[in-house]
């Protein structure tokens, strides 16, 4: 009987050992994904200098020229007008969702969000191509009086927008409800309308949270590879407007995986890119995440 | 009327519309899905494997694409299962709880559930080559594991979190170690969350293009080896789009449709799962 | 009683989804008078209380028939606005709930919403409602500082300002001292003493003690019924029914 149970004590210490070690491996990941990554991308760094290489618009690989300036800006671009987009709608939306719809419709709208969610980017493209793009090239385009292919940031912004949406509703929905009823009552009983408890009540309470959930869907934009990639154009070029192609990092990334062991440092180049990626949204997760924790515990 | 009431309906009218708006943009991308891949679905498409001459316009099928990215997708999975339960388990069971560790720990996981596809995609591809692995499809499952890994263990967490607390201090209280607790009552207690998690994740595998790019490649076989290069739905997608001939486009369309389907498949079943396994489970 | 009646309810029923909160309530409420609620958790008491300035229409599932008569006026007309009625009462809640601003801004929020604007108007009203509910020695010089770093008790105190600021004529308590210290229960009692001069007080309270302490006027609830109304003298010390009888024995609760 003792041999017995301490046999079974051995068993546990042991799993306990080796769950513990999973748990440190699985944590460890992104500390390893940023050294694997910068092991990579030090051949570039030590040939060429950071501010060049960020600030430099002149990208001929094969000639030893790598300037990343026209794909941040096309990154930035694009993030931008999908964040122009998608962030009024999601606000309205949310609030809708949370201060003025039936509770009947509010647990209907949450699945179909997330099934927007769950949608592969290749299927957002394809969406993009055959909606966005003619969209773009027969009748926005034209109504400025300018031509535009129809491949552009505007098309990426738009694909990208509606790609975000689930994940900023999602969060801001949450912060809403986490509002108390009672915070909402002080005021009407004062006699406010329901839109000035939102302006002036709500919202307030909810601010920080609410762009939390903003910074996460930008860095979910600032990611997205495969939909922008099909409907962006990709001309490395630094872009006048948004009815001009561009090429934003990841989709520099993607398309250039056949090419890059050929041509010397072309490879430490795009791993510099994924590093700085990563980097960047890292940074945007974690400010977003810190605000998102302090608010659940302020806000009760 | 009073001003602020005009303000009120203002806002409440753009609010309908806002929301309106995104609903109808998923529809508008199922019907666009359905409206332009219907047409080009054939039997063929999914039984078939590419012939001669098929990305010319000629015949055959995607079934190299679509069990690709099943094996892909299913071997990523199985070993995220492997990484994220124990991982999930312990940070409920044995780490001290709500410690600082395990808040961090938790807190790290999700930032890297914000790290997009294509860096894991560059990752995978850089230990691809400290290995001297070429692009296959194991390269393909490491780096979806990878990718799926980390929401997996954090959807597992959620769940088993909710495991009452004097359940598994009744089990404690009947001798029971903590491995046992673990395995008999925490996991049968917390089964349907476990398995929405591993779907969702699985759904999120078969859909990703980005970290597949640069480690699977792509091939028209049929994948017999962990070691050779297997075709994936969303590359074959890209693929097919790309070629100019209105045959080859039409299946990209079909082809973005069947990967619609399955995906919404594996969701509505995720769903329909929790609600239906819930019964077994104690309140 | 010769007192004027200032809120009549007629045949008031409240259902939420099947259940029936309030059965066919029928009682007046005196003018500048304190009344208390009182009966057993669960009774209907806050339900009662909210549904005089409705905020029970907020409440998703819950369905109203009769009549809440205020200076005359069917508060649950739907063709009554109901901003308008709310102004015309000041409601505390069980806990203080301060809004996200500061301790100016709390008093002056009502005000503001309802269209005044000039600087000086509004100072004058924040000082004359602090005052009112004894607030103002502690806050006059930390107006601006966040309203969340005061006490509980004092938080309890800015959110009677806050109702008086948007000069109602009835003040609604939801068991306004629960979450209170003592000494802060009896401030908020002392105040709602020097208010009732000018004001009609309703509170909700599972207090007995403080019901015979506060209250000029009785309404007792049980399962959502109105057992027995009346003058605290004559429910306290003479109960015409049993039941209430033994709520003051304290048999039941």
């Amino acid at each position: 009987m003792a041999n017995l149970l301490s046999r079974r004590r051995i068993k546990d210490i042991l799993a306990s050992k080796a769950m513990l070690l999973l748990t440190v491996t699985a944590v460890s990941i992104i500390f390893v994904m940023v050294v694997g990554l910068y092991l990579r991308s030090r051949p570039i760094l030590a040939s060429h200098s950071l501010t060049q290489l960020l600030f430099s618009s002149r990208w001929r690989p094969s000639q030893d020229e790598f300037g990343f300036l026209a794909f941040i800006l096309g990154t930035l671009w694009v993030t931008g007008v999908a964040v122009l987009i998608a962030v009024p709608l999601c606000l309205l939306s949310a609030i809708y969702l949370s201060e003025y719809a039936h509770s009947r419709i509010r647990e209907w709208s949450k699945p179909l969000i997330d099934i927007l969610a769950g949608i592969p980017s290749v299927v957002y493209g394809v969406w993009g191509i055959l909606v966005i793009v003619p969209l773009i090239k027969d009748y926005i385009a034209p109504f400025f009086g300018t031509f535009s292919t129809g491949y552009s940031i505007l098309a990426g912004g738009i694909v990208l927008a509606v790609m975000i949406f689930p994940v900023i509703i999602h969060v801001a929905l949450e912060i809403l409800r986490a509002v108390p009823l009672e915070v909402r009552e002080a005021s009407w009983a004062l006699g406010a309308t329901r839109w000035q408890t939102i302006k002036h009540v709500v919202m307030r309470k909810a601010m920080p949270g609410v762009a939390a959930a903003i910074v996460l869907g930008i860095s979910r934009a600032f990611g997205e590879t495969m939909a922008v990639l099909m409907v962006v154009g990709n001309v490395p070029r630094i872009p006048g407007s948004v009815l001009d192609p561009a090429y934003p990092l990841p989709a520099l990334i993607a398309n250039n995986y056949g090419e890059m062991l050929s041509i010397p440092l072309y490879d430490s180049a795009l791993m510099l890119a994924s590093l700085v990626l990563l980097l960047v949204i890292v940074i945007f997760n974690v400010l977003s995440r810190v605000i998102l924790v302090r608010v659940k515990r302020s806000i009760r | 009327m009073e001003r602020r009431n005009v303000e009120e309906k203002i806002f409440k009218g753009l609010m309908r519309v806002s929301t309106l708006l995104i609903l109808f943009s998923l529809l508008l991308i199922l019907l666009t899905m359905a409206v332009k891949g219907l047409p080009f679905l054939s039997l063929a498409m999914i039984t078939q494997t590419p012939q001669g001459g098929y990305y010319l316009g000629k015949g055959g099928g995607i079934l190299n694409a679509i069990l690709g990215s099943l094996y892909l997708a299913g071997g990523a999975t199985f070993l995220a299962i492997l990484f994220s339960l124990p991982v999930a388990l312990y940070v409920n069971l044995y780490a001290r709880p709500d410690s600082r560790s395990v808040s961090l720990c938790r807190f790290i996981l999700d930032v890297l559930c914000g790290v997009p596809s294509i860096v894991y995609g560059a990752f995978g591809f850089t230990i691809m080559v400290f290995f001297g692995l070429r692009a296959s499809l194991l390269g393909g499952i490491l780096a979806i594991a990878l990718l799926i890994l980390p929401m997996m263990i954090r959807s597992m967490d959620e769940v088993i979190r909710l495991v009452p607390r004097e359940l598994l201090e009744s089990s404690y209280a009947l001798g029971a170690t903590r491995l046992e607790t673990a395995v008999k009552i925490v996991v049968r207690q917390s089964l349907p969350g476990i398995l929405t998690a591993v779907l969702i994740a699985l759904g999120r595998g078969i859909g990703d293009a980005a970290a597949v790019i640069f480690t699977t490649g792509f091939t028209d076989a049929i994948p017999t080896s962990l070691l050779r290069p297997a075709a994936t739905l969303p590359l074959a997608i890209f693929f097919q789009l790309s070629v100019p001939i209105r045959e080859v486009q039409g299946r990209a369309y079909a082809s973005a449709l069947i990967l619609t389907i399955l995906v919404l498949v594996i969701s509505l079943a995720a769903r329909l799962l929790s609600k239906k396994l819930t019964r077994h489970v104690v309140k | 009683m010769e007192d004027r009646t200032h809120i009549r309810v007629q045949n008031l029923n409240v259902f939420y989804r099947q259940q029936q909160i309030l059965k066919d309530i029928t009682l007046n409420i005196p003018d500048r008078k304190i009344t208390a609620i009182i009966g057993p958790s669960g009774c209907g008491k806050t339900t009662l209380l909210k549904s005089f300035n409705r905020l029970v229409d907020s409440i998703e599932g819950v369905r109203i028939s009769g009549q809440v008569l205020v200076d005359d006026e069917n508060i649950l007309d739907p063709r009554n606005e109901v901003t308008h009625i709310r102004k015309k009462m000041g409601l505390l809640l069980q806990k203080p709930y301060p809004l996200p601003m500061s301790i100016y801004d709390n008093v002056a929020y009502g005000p503001r919403i309802h269209g005044i604007k000039e600087k000086k108007r509004l100072d004058e009203m924040v000082e004359r409602y602090l005052k009112k509910a004894s607030l103002w020695p502690e806050v006059r010089e930390r107006l601006r500082q966040p309203a969340s770093m005061l006490s509980v008790g004092q938080q309890q105190r800015l959110c009677l300002a806050r109702g008086l600021a948007v000069e109602p004529e009835i003040i609604l308590g939801d068991e306004p001292t629960s979450a209170l210290d003592p000494q802060s229960s009896q401030r908020i009692e002392q105040t709602f003493f020097e208010l009732k001069q000018d004001y009609t007080i309703v509170i909700v309270t599972h207090i007995l003690r403080q019901a015979r302490r506060m209250a000029d006027y009785v309404i007792f609830l049980y399962l959502g019924e109105l057992i027995e109304q009346g003058p605290a003298a004559e429910i306290f010390e003479n109960p015409r029914q049993e039941l209430t009888r033994e709520y003051i024995k304290g048999l039941i609760s």
